[in-house]
């Protein structure tokens, strides 16, 4: 197995937040990689890193060999990077296939001159039908976006994400707001994805579920990596054990 | 048609010309512009200067729309670094910088007292509005055309969340400068009409009021409506000619109308209508 992404010594700091430090981890081709941690850990400061929404004091990225430090996040979203974001953010003017037919047509915006003279969607509605049935939504496609419940628009961010064909799909807190049940189907469709072949790096919260579907886990804490491995191993360490029965603790009390 | 009606007609013409301009930007790429009427000054100034030194009008109103269009680019910079309210004063501000050099300018661009004495364009009032007219529907078929391209689908993305267009690989400054080049420029291209229509162009005719307006047209239609713009265009346009009272008082009565439509119906005159059709085919498939 080849290393897919490669996060070299980020370091991202917000003032006096020390939201990352020195934090290194690979991600190898076909893996379903989970990072784990207590809220404000840094999780999502390093997916944003890694896509570029936010940029470290220092870092090195590479993506299937090559480094995208310095590139804008379309690019790296065209090199085939995907993320989905904690808080669903579908474009609310369109359908729900509209949505997803934009990045299954991505090439044909990746310039405003070939997109001025590209007409037609029928094609990639077609496509995005298929990757809306594929997350189980395909009956809504043709609905508006406003008012759907947040367990469908989970799974649009999802099917829009896909509809890129990226190397590496980055989900922030995929299952997060759902229920049991939806939860779990959810996480099967994340699973399904990863055993056609898509490197997955999930943020999640749901440790149930974490533990069920992932390969590895990484685990932050105050913006530090402080353990790395498979799941059972990594469950076990005392101090790994110590960080999340004390957020569990705090949860409790709140 | 009497020579007052065909002024009328000629001059919602290039009221369309101008709001869709607008519509472009605002409506498809959700970047707000205050300043819009700026950028239909520097049409209207490129073609009466070059008029004067005896340039063709169809290289004068080329000339007015690769000028508004590049400093409509300059501008939209601006909408790569501020959004939403603070575009809308920085858009605000460069409407006054125009008004700013155009007043104070004298030896060239007249100052206070303005243009006159331009060359015609050597068309009688009637072709001139057909002319027009032709204008504003190529203008009118090119803004259906974008927004039915992908162009338009990218616009839509941008207008609605632009950090997830851009995890979708949506190369987000290029289109934000992309319509502002072609907004500013049909902007350009309705002032360089203008400016052949009147014959004499002065600063006041493209101050902060006139871009105000544009905007009450663009959102009392319907922002993004390429339907809507041309129907609030003709009815702004329109009201004020027929009532004095409405005329005297036209900056209050454009104020109230735009308040009226962002609080009661933010889709504007298109929004309204399409709800109702929307009621209309739920009554018939009920009955």
């Amino acid at each position: 197995m080849s290393v897919l992404l490669d996060v070299q010594k980020v370091t991202m700091h917000f003032g006096g937040v020390h939201a990352l430090t020195d934090v290194s981890f690979q991600v190898m081709e076909g893996e379903f990689l989970s990072l784990i941690g207590p809220n404000g850990a840094g999780k999502t400061t390093m997916l944003r890193a890694i896509t570029g929404v936010v940029h470290p004091q220092t870092a090195d990225i590479h993506l299937d060999g090559k480094t995208i430090i310095g590139l804008p996040t379309h690019k790296r979203a065209s090199l085939g990077l995907a993320m989905t974001n904690q808080i669903v953010s579908p474009f609310k003017s369109m359908t729900l296939r509209d949505n997803v037919a934009l990045a299954v047509g991505h090439e044909r915006i990746a310039t405003v001159f070939k997109a001025v003279a590209a007409m037609g969607r029928s094609a990639e509605h077609k496509k995005a039908g298929e990757l809306l049935h594929m997350v189980g939504i395909g009956e809504h496609a043709d609905q508006e976006v406003v008012g759907q419940p947040l367990g469908l628009l989970k799974r649009l961010e999802v099917a829009r994400a896909l509809a890129l064909k990226p190397k590496l799909l980055l989900l922030d807190e995929p299952l997060a707001g759902l229920n049991h049940v939806e939860a779990e189907r959810m996480a099967d469709v994340v699973v399904g994805i990863n055993r056609e072949g898509l490197t997955v790096v999930m943020i999640e919260h749901n440790l149930g579920e974490v533990l069920r579907i992932s390969d590895r886990l990484v685990v932050l804490d105050n913006g530090r990596k402080i353990a790395e491995g498979k799941p059972e191993t990594v469950m076990r360490m005392p101090h790994v054990r110590a960080a999340y029965v004390g957020m569990e603790a705090e949860n409790a009390e709140a | 048609m009497g020579i007052y009606e065909l002024s009328l007609a000629t001059i919602i013409c290039i009221n369309i010309i101008l709001a869709l301009g607008l519509n472009l930007i605002t409506g498809y790429c959700g970047q707000i512009s205050l300043g819009h009427a700026a950028f239909f000054g520097t049409g209207a100034y490129v073609v009466a200067l070059m008029a004067k030194a005896g340039l063709p009008p169809v290289v004068n109103l080329a000339g007015a729309m690769l000028m508004a269009g590049a400093i409509g680019i300059v501008v939209g910079v601006a909408s790569l670094r501020v959004r939403d309210d603070f575009l809308a004063i920085t858009t605000m501000g460069v409407g006054f910088l125009f008004l700013g050099i155009v007043r104070q300018q004298d030896s060239v661009l007249g100052g206070e007292m303005g243009l006159s004495g331009i060359p015609p364009m050597g068309l009688e009032k009637p072709a001139f509005l057909v002319m027009v007219l032709a204008v504003a529907a190529l203008c009118t078929a090119f803004s259906i055309y974008i927004k039915k391209s992908w162009m338009g689908f990218a616009f839509d993305a941008v207008a609605t969340d632009e950090d997830t267009a851009r995890l979708l690989t949506v190369n987000v400054p290029a289109y934000k400068l992309t319509a502002f080049a072609l907004g500013t420029a049909m902007a350009g291209l309705a002032g360089g009409l203008y400016c052949y229509f009147t014959r004499f162009i002065m600063p006041d005719d493209f101050g902060f009021i006139t871009s105000i307006s544009v905007l009450s047209m663009v959102a009392v239609g319907g922002i993004g409506s390429v339907p809507g713009v041309i129907i609030g265009t003709m009815l702004l346009t329109l009201l004020p000619e027929m009532s004095e009272f409405l005329s005297d008082y036209k900056l209050l009565f454009y104020g109230a109308l735009l308040f009226a439509v962002m609080r009661f119906a933010p889709d504007g005159l298109a929004g309204v209508g399409s709800s109702i059709l929307n009621r209309l085919k739920a009554k018939g498939g009920a009955a």
